[in-house]
Order: structure tokens, then C-alpha cells, then sequence
């Protein structure tokens, strides 16, 4: 039990425990302190000052979110030296910045933005030290970089190191010169950064933004030659709603396919039903696998693990180079659904899939680096045109002109648009894995998953590494080789999660048959591509948002998905066949580290 | 009371008669405790600058607990306009060296670093040798408390002690969040002493002629002796050790031209005093104790001075807090704004308020003590500042 400590701030006498900042007390008591380098994902830093209080018998200011609460502490958190040092401190960040906000991308999500308007910066106290040399790289197929809209908190920085552990950007150069950079100041596209998009959730300003594709898409809806076709991912529709005015957590699915419907969009079809093919592609090639490893007695890459998420999938092409046929052979849901527009989908409609145009809502910046890989070609076309994150989407709904709240419900259209729950959960961390299990169990066994409502409890949550055991009993003939296994699973998210599953492959110490890796913290729920801001908080609520979802629709195992039933009948044959083979699996390729 | 001569005497450097290392022989046959709390009396301030009470400083590593403890001698000497701690290291390396020692025998230190400016590396193949005798003597003395060389990488802030135990790590060299300090996690997360090379120095010599004597210098604020780095328009320019608590006029006087208009005390991080205030002024009262003064005659511009203190600040700052990375920047680009008339004249005020609110939030003592300097020209030269 840790000792308490009582102190007071603006004359409140409060609690806390030793080792809690002035910032945790002041939060807990309902004192707002404004803060900007400041982020709960983040280790403190203590470097932008603007959370500075004044502390009774102390000539200078201390950051409150870098100084532990001590006892007997009088606090001030708004005295008129405290006031007026932040004021200031708020013109020097302006005068170091690109405030031509009306065209700016964060603009009104902008936290600089915010505190400047809050205290009423006065734009001509200092002159402006803005670099002429800031530049924006464009370079990356993912991420724009910004400098003159950079602010030096190391949000960013932190992020890549603590959370994801790629050290992608850090900070360079010294004094005025001071920035954050890559190694070597090399553009965004030579560096080893997995995509991730972490470091724009976490980025207060819009120094880092996705690179942004709806220009390109309005014109593909505007052209009568083009056929239009969007496809959105499980954890967008319950996260779109918050740029649209909507609490977190709300889930807007139907209004969203209206929308998009509204919009122009030829076809408005669901990730979903691709999440369904992955689980069932992958069920059978994890099969193959322990059938090989257990029962010919060859040597195969166990565990296998999930590469669902580009930003996974090209870390462990840089880090890991030599280890990558852990990785499933199956394409991430988005990259099936592209392949499968231009070639099963275009002869379903009739429709010269030299004219589709394929768009992907995604949660994630990592996909559009995905949609461009040169091996992502295999319809004949770029499989997928363009990726588009959850905030281009609401940008483009709110261009669009619609009052979001007003419409109504639609379902998406047919052929690839049904989708069960499995689908669903592929959105928050261990979803991919319990989806599979539901699925893989009753292959198995010829019998449901043995949990309450099909609900596997110990795969969700955000705890960093999860684990699960499943024992298989009384299997099928085909699977009597795993009667009696107590099979061991992991789930991971966050890159610095997944090194550690990593490391212990590379050791030889992995007790795992399947892994399932998201690089982002809580799954696509918490993507590079979704709204800001982005913390635990409201990842438990988008959280709650998807399970909801999930218990909602009728079906809720992957193979029960009639629409995938019918593509294998028609096209595909069967689970690892030729044109699947073809359509829905890839290859890797090994990278450098530097 | 202040005295208004200056008084030259010859601690620091006076040369050892007695058997190497035989000072750091005799001081660790006493009790610990006797040793710290005679330091303590004595009234030694560090010496880099900050002038925390190296006494306290130790007593309060003393009572830290833990297997690892680190002391590291600060040979970072960057301030501009100080270049003392080099001729320690020249010439008495074995007094520095003395007082790591003790200092680790007082508080039970495990390991020594000298953390030597890149500038200074020719001095290494001379240190290593000493530090060959050194590590023989305490052999036999039976002292474990092995003493390595680091070499920092030029950035002004690494004479910062958490910024300095960063760029030990391996890191950027940016200063830390305080609290914890140093004494309670330092180097390595250990328990670490940073001091100055002169603190180390003057310790050892306190360990030999005893506080008693060496009280008997300075004033009741500024006890004992300290070395001045003396430049600029003096026709007697280089280190002097004078004894604490003398008045700038008596300063002046005795270093000065004849027609000292100004003296920089305590290197860009301390103040500017002008002529009017020589004989209040007492050097290492109120301002630093860094040692570097800087003489200017009639001839300078203050304007010019300022400009290249201020062109120094913004390339020295390390850039991470808000404060010192753009407040630097901005006090450069104002005073020559209002030098060539864009500014108005009464754009000064508003920048020694912004050197105010510098002063008040910067992280580290660099941000923190731009003001100094900044704020005493600029009320004293005022006009220098406008035409």
C-alpha cells in the first residue's frame, strides 16, 4: 500500500498516492490544467510547459505533469503568474508555427489550435521564427510530414519508441534548429516506419496526417466511366460517428452505407465478408500446418501468425527478416476484397473491372502503403485504388453536404456484403483469434466453441500479450491427430508487444501453435487512420461498440457466412485452392533495418 | 564585510610537497561522517556555477542506499569566457582526482567518471597517467573506486548535470525532469554525485588545511577561495585565485584597462554589472560563482555583446522545452528588430518580460538563466540597445 499524500491546489485539499503527479491530482479533483506534450499512451516529457502551476514558496514554475504531488504542497493552478507565463508560452508556439489553420487537416481537432483560441494569443506579440526551411514530405504512401506545423512536443517520437518500438522519428539537431527527423533526415518513404500511423493519433497538431486520397476519389465518382466500389472495415463504423458529432462508441453502421450511397458510390460493400474468407483461409492453412508438423513430421513454422495488419506484416519484414514464414500466406481482408472486386465481383455485375475503381474505408495509414505494394496487382489491376481512413471518410461525408443525423438505415449491397459477427470482432485485438477459434473448433470437432455465447472472454481486452488455451476432445476423424491438444494461443498488439512474441520465436521458446499480431494499441479499433484523439478510454468504448455488433447479427462463425459458402461454390472451389492460392494469399519480402 | 582589495592567494595550485596521493591517504583513516560534516562547515558551494552546497550535496549521497553509486567530476567547462577547469586538470590533476576519491570514500561511491569536454582531449594521454598512479596508490590504500575517463561531445547544456548524465547514457544530451535528482537516480539510475572539477579540487584541499583555515577567506556568504577565468579588455588576462567576497570596484581595478565600462560575472549565464554598480556589487553574491568575468572597456557595443550571447543561447539551447528554445530565438530576432526600427524601442520591455517568463518555466538552468544576462544589459545599455 502506498503512501498517501495530501497537498492542496487553488485551495482543495486532495489525496493521492506517492509517486502521482500534481496533474493526476489536479484531474482528480476536476481542476483542468491544459497540457500538450502530455499524453496518457505516453511517458512524460515535461517539455512543452504549458502545464506549468505555480507552487506555494517556489519563486520558478513547475510542470505539473512532470512533478510528483508532494506533501503539503499548495498548489495554484491559475494565479495571474501562472496565467500569464502560459499565455506566453502559447504565443512563443505560435510564432514557431504554420498558423494558416483554414487549410488546415486538423483544423478544429487542432490541440495548438484550441489553447491559442483558450487564451487568446495575441498573433503579433513576437515575431515569427518559422523556418522557411520546413518542408513537407509527401514521400511516403502513408504518412505526410509537416514540419512547419510541428510543435517539438516528441509525441510522436514517444510513440515510436515506447509503443510500437520502430524509433522511426527522432528528434535532430539542436537549439533553433531543432527537429524531428528520420535517420539521415531521409524522406519518409527510405526510413525503416512500419505505417503504423501511430504518430499522427498522437500528434496534437497536423505536422503528421495520412496522406490524403478523397480528392482522387470524388473525381472517380464524377466520371459516369468509372464504377465505384467501397469496401469498409469492421472498426470504422463504429468509430466514424465521433467525426460526425456523434459520442464515442456509437455505432452508425447503417447511416454510414447510406451515406456512401448518397455519395455516389456505386457499390457499397463490407470488409466483413473478406474478415470471413481470411478466418476461413487461415483456419485451413493453420490446419495444414499441424497436420504437417504433428502428423508427416515436417518441418513447418509453427506458430503461425495472423497478417491481417500491414503495419505488422512490414515490421517484421524489417525486423524479422529471417522469420517470416511464421506469417500466414493469407492477404489482409482489405487486399482479398480488392482482389476479388476486379475479378469475382466484376463478372457477378457485368462490369469491365478495368473500369472498377476500389476503395477501401480503413481505420488504418498502414493500408495504403498495402494497397500500393507492387505485388498487390493480382486481378490483372492495382487490386485495391486507394485506401481511405476513417477521418478522410467523415471528411468526405461532411463535403458531401449530408446531415449525417437525419439519415436513414441501409444495408450494404450484395455480393460481398454479408458478413457474420466473427467478421465483426476482426476490429479490437484478439478478434482475428477468436473468430478463427469459433470457426477452427467446430472443424475440429464437429461442435461450437465450449464458451458462453461464443464468446471467447479471455482474448479481448487490452492487455498487451494474451494468452488462451483450448483443448481439443473428441475430434472429427480427419483431426484425430489433435485429440487430447491443449493448444496454446497469443494475442499481441502493439509492436512492442509483438517483438517479445518475436523474440521468443527467434529463441525457440515460442509455446504458441497460432499468434494473432495487430500493430496497434487495442486493434484496428485503435488505428493510425481513426479518429483523434485515440486512448484507452475510448478504445474500451469503440471496444464495446464492436462485441455489441457482434452479438447482434444472426450468424456469428465465419463458416456460416452464405455468401461465402456461394463464392466457393462458384468461383474459389475450395479453402487453399488454386484460385485462392492465386487471389487471397502473398509473399513477403525481407527489408533492411536501416 | 566585503573588502574593496583584491586578495590574490595561492591554494589551489601550490604544489604538493608530500607523497602523491597522501592527502586522500590520511583523510580516509577519519570517520566518514567527521569528513562530510567538515565540508559542510566549511561552507564549499560548487563551484561550476549553481553553487549548491557541496557538503550538503554529499551528505545527502551518503545517505542514499544503495550497492551502486556513481561520481562523476564535471569537466565539461563550456561557460563561455571560463577555461579554469582546464588548468586544474593541466596542472593539479592530483587534487582533482583526491577530492573524487574522498568524496567516493565518504559516501561509499563505487565508480568514478571525469566527464572531459571533446576540446580538452589532448589532455587525456596526461590524465590516464595520473589516473595509472591513482589507481596504484588506492590499491595499496585498499580503496576500490576505479576512475574512467568520458569524453562529452561539445554541446554547451552537457555541463547540465542530468543533461551531462544523458549524453553518459548514450542519449541525446537533454536535461531531465527534477525531481529525482541525480543524488537520488542518476547515471544508470544509481544514486550519482555530479561536481565541478574545482569543487573536487577545493575539496581536497579543505581535507588538508581544515575548514578552520579555510573559513578564514572569503566572507560570511562566500567562504574560501575560487579561481577566476579573467578576459576580455584586461591587460591580465588568464586564472587568478582570489579570495571570496570582494567588490566588482575592487575587481576592476586590479584586472581592468582603466576603462572598464562593464564586467560580465559568472559567463553568459550570469550578469552584467555596470560601472555604477561596481561598488555595491560583490562578486559571487547574488550572481554565480563560475568564475568567468569578462572585462569590457568603453570601446564595445553592449548591442553587439548581447547579439552574440543571445546568437550563442540559440544555438546552445538543446531545444526540447518551449521556453528556452523559442524564447532564445525570439530575444535574438527582438533586439534586432528593434535595433533596425521594427520594432519600437518599448519592444524591450516586452522582451525582459519574455526573458522573465524564461526564466520562471525553462526546464533547466540554461533557459533559466538567460535573463541574467539578457535583462542587466539591457536596463543598463538601453540606449545601445535602440541607435
Amino acid at each position: 500500500m502506498a503512501n498517501n499524500i495530501n497537498l492542496t491546489i487553488d485551495g482543495i485539499h486532495v489525496s493521492v498516492e506517492e509517486g502521482q503527479s500534481i496533474l493526476d491530482a489536479a484531474k482528480k479533483i476536476d481542476i483542468k490544467i491544459p497540457t500538450l506534450c502530455y499524453h496518457v499512451d505516453l511517458c512524460v516529457a515535461g517539455n512543452c510547459r504549458v502545464c506549468v502551476v505555480e507552487s506555494v514558496g517556489r519563486n520558478n514554475l513547475i510542470p505539473s505533469c512532470a512533478t510528483p504531488a508532494e506533501e503539503g504542497m499548495e498548489i495554484k493552478t491559475s494565479s495571474p503568474k501562472v496565467r500569464r507565463a502560459r499565455k506566453d508560452l502559447m504565443a512563443l508556439l505560435v510564432s514557431e508555427h504554420n498558423t494558416q489553420c483554414t487549410t488546415c487537416y486538423r483544423s478544429i481537432n487542432c490541440e495548438l489550435q484550441q489553447l491559442a483560441a483558450e487564451y487568446n494569443v495575441d498573433n503579433d506579440i513576437y515575431l515569427s521564427v518559422l523556418k522557411p526551411t520546413a518542408k513537407v514530405d509527401k514521400s511516403s504512401w502513408s504518412i505526410e510530414k509537416d514540419d512547419s506545423k510541428c510543435i517539438r512536443c516528441q509525441r510522436c517520437v514517444r510513440t515510436c519508441a515506447e509503443i510500437q518500438h520502430v524509433n522511426a522519428l527522432a528528434v535532430t539537431e539542436r537549439g533553433r534548429d531543432m527537429k524531428i527527423s528520420t535517420f539521415m533526415h531521409l524522406p519518409m518513404n527510405e526510413i525503416v516506419c512500419t505505417n503504423c500511423g501511430q504518430c499522427i493519433t498522437h500528434c496534437p497538431t497536423a505536422a503528421l496526417t495520412e496522406r490524403r486520397y478523397y480528392d482522387e476519389i470524388w473525381e472517380a465518382i464524377d466520371d459516369p466511366d468509372k464504377y465505384v466500389i467501397i469496401n469498409t472495415a469492421p472498426s470504422v463504423r463504429v468509430a466514424i460517428g465521433e467525426t460526425l458529432g456523434y459520442n464515442v462508441g456509437e455505432r452508425v453502421t447503417g447511416k454510414m452505407v447510406t451515406a456512401l450511397k448518397k455519395m455516389g458510390f456505386n457499390s457499397v460493400l463490407d470488409t466483413d465478408f473478406t474478415a470471413d474468407l481470411t478466418i476461413i483461409e487461415e483456419a485451413n492453412e493453420l490446419l495444414v500446418r499441424l497436420k504437417k508438423a504433428l502428423v508427416l513430421k515436417e518441418k513447418v513454422a509453427l506458430p503461425m501468425i495472423t497478417s491481417c495488419s500491414p503495419g505488422w506484416v512490414k515490421f517484421i519484414e524489417h525486423m524479422y527478416p529471417e522469420h517470416l514464414d511464421h506469417l500466414s500466406t493469407c492477404k489482409s481482408p482489405q487486399q482479398m476484397f480488392g482482389a476479388l472486386a476486379k475479378t469475382y465481383y466484376a463478372e457477378k455485375i457485368g462490369i469491365d473491372p478495368s473500369k472498377i475503381v476500389s476503395v477501401a474505408g480503413m481505420p488504418c495509414a498502414a493500408k495504403k502503403f498495402e494497397a500500393n505494394r507492387p505485388e498487390m496487382w493480382d486481378s490483372g489491376f492495382q487490386d485495391v485504388d486507394a485506401g481511405l481512413t476513417t477521418r478522410e471518410l467523415g471528411h468526405m461525408i461532411k463535403q458531401s453536404g449530408l446531415d449525417f443525423f437525419e439519415l436513414g438505415e441501409s444495408e450494404f449491397d450484395s455480393y460481398m456484403g454479408e458478413s457474420t459477427g466473427a467478421a465483426v470482432i476482426f476490429g479490437a485485438t484478439g478478434g482475428v483469434m477468436e473468430a478463427a477459434l469459433r470457426t477452427a473448433y467446430v472443424v475440429i470437432t464437429g461442435r461450437p466453441v465450449p464458451f458462453e455465447n461464443l464468446n471467447i472472454i479471455p482474448v479481448r481486452g487490452l492487455e498487451g500479450i494474451k494468452e488462451a488455451t483450448v483443448k481439443f476432445e473428441n475430434c472429427v476423424p480427419e483431426y484425430k491427430f489433435l485429440e487430447g491438444v491443449e493448444a496454446k494461443f497469443a494475442i499481441a498488439h502493439g509492436l512492442i508487444n509483438a517483438r517479445q512474441i518475436m523474440d521468443q520465436i527467434v529463441k525457440g521458446e515460442s509455446p504458441y501453435l497460432f499468434v494473432e499480431v495487430m500493430a496497434c494499441p487495442g486493434g484496428c479499433i485503435g488505428g493510425g487512420g481513426q479518429p483523434i484523439p485515440t486512448n484507452d478510454e475510448i478504445r474500451k468504448k469503440r471496444m464495446e461498440a464492436i462485441y455489441a455488433e457482434d452479438m447482434d447479427k444472426p450468424l456469428r462463425m465465419s463458416h456460416e457466412n452464405p455468401e461465402v459458402t456461394q463464392i466457393y461454390k462458384e468461383f474459389l472451389v475450395k479453402p487453399l485452392g488454386e484460385k485462392s492460392h492465386h487471389l487471397l494469399h502473398t509473399k513477403y519480402r525481407k527489408r533492411n533495418r536501416y | 564585510m566585503p573588502y574593496s582589495r583584491t586578495r590574490v592567494v595561492d591554494v589551489l595550485f601550490k604544489p604538493l610537497t608530500t607523497a602523491p596521493y597522501e592527502i586522500l591517504r590520511k583523510t580516509i583513516q577519519r570517520e566518514k561522517k567527521d569528513v562530510i560534516n567538515e565540508l559542510v562547515d566549511s561552507g564549499l558551494r560548487g563551484r561550476g556555477g549553481a553553487g549548491f552546497p557541496t557538503g550538503m550535496k554529499w551528505k545527502f549521497a551518503a545517505q542514499q542506499k544503495s550497492d551502486v553509486k556513481y561520481v562523476i567530476c564535471n569537466a565539461d567547462e563550456g561557460e563561455p569566457g571560463t577555461f579554469k577547469d582546464k588548468k586544474l586538470l593541466c596542472e593539479v590533476p592530483r587534487k582533482v582526482i583526491s577530492g573524487m576519491a574522498i568524496c567516493a570514500w565518504a559516501t561509499n561511491a563505487t565508480k568514478g567518471y571525469i566527464y572531459l569536454r571533446r576540446e580538452y582531449r589532448y589532455l587525456v594521454a596526461q590524465l590516464e597517467e595520473e589516473l595509472r598512479i591513482y589507481h596504484e596508490k588506492a590499491k595499496e590504500m585498499g580503496l576500490n573506486f576505479p576512475i574512467e575517463i568520458f569524453l562529452g561531445a561539445g554541446a554547451y547544456v552537457c555541463g547540465e548535470e542530468t543533461a551531462l548524465i544523458e549524453s553518459m547514457e548514450g542519449k541525446r544530451g537533454e536535461p531531465r525532469n527534477k525531481p529525482p535528482y541525480p543524488i537520488q537516480n542518476g547515471f544508470l539510475g544509481k544514486p550519482t554525485i555530479v561536481n565541478n572539477v574545482e569543487t573536487f579540487a577545493s575539496s581536497a584541499m579543505i581535507c588538508r588545511i581544515g575548514a578552520e583555515e579555510y573559513k578564514k577567506m572569503g566572507t560570511a556568504d562566500q567562504r574560501g577561495s575560487k579561481l577566476f577565468s579573467i578576459s576580455g579588455d584586461s591587460p591580465k588576462e588568464g586564472v587568478h585565485e582570489l579570495e571570496l567576497g570582494m567588490t566588482l570596484e575592487a575587481f576592476a581595478n586590479e584586472f581592468g584597462d582603466g576603462d572598464t565600462k562593464a564586467v560580465q560575472v559568472g559567463g553568459v549565464a550570469g550578469f552584467c554589472i555596470p560601472r555604477k554598480q561596481f561598488k555595491t556589487q560583490i562578486i559571487g553574491e547574488g550572481n554565480t560563482t563560475g568564475g568567468s568575468t569578462m572585462i569590457f572597456n568603453s570601446t564595445r557595443s553592449m548591442y553587439n555583446v548581447l547579439h552574440n550571447y543571445l546568437d550563442f543561447y540559440a544555438e546552445e539551447s538543446c531545444g526540447q522545452c518551449t521556453p528556452c528554445r523559442i524564447g532564445t530565438q525570439q530575444l535574438l530576432k527582438g533586439i534586432e528588430a528593434v535595433k533596425s526600427g521594427l520594432k519600437p524601442p518599448s519592444y524591450l520591455d516586452q522582451l525582459i518580460k519574455l526573458s522573465e517568463t524564461m526564466r520562471i518555466t525553462s526546464k533547466c538552468g540554461l533557459g533559466q538563466s538567460v535573463t541574467n544576462s539578457f535583462s542587466s544589459i539591457v536596463q543598463n545599455f538601453r540606449e545601445e540597445m535602440i541607435f
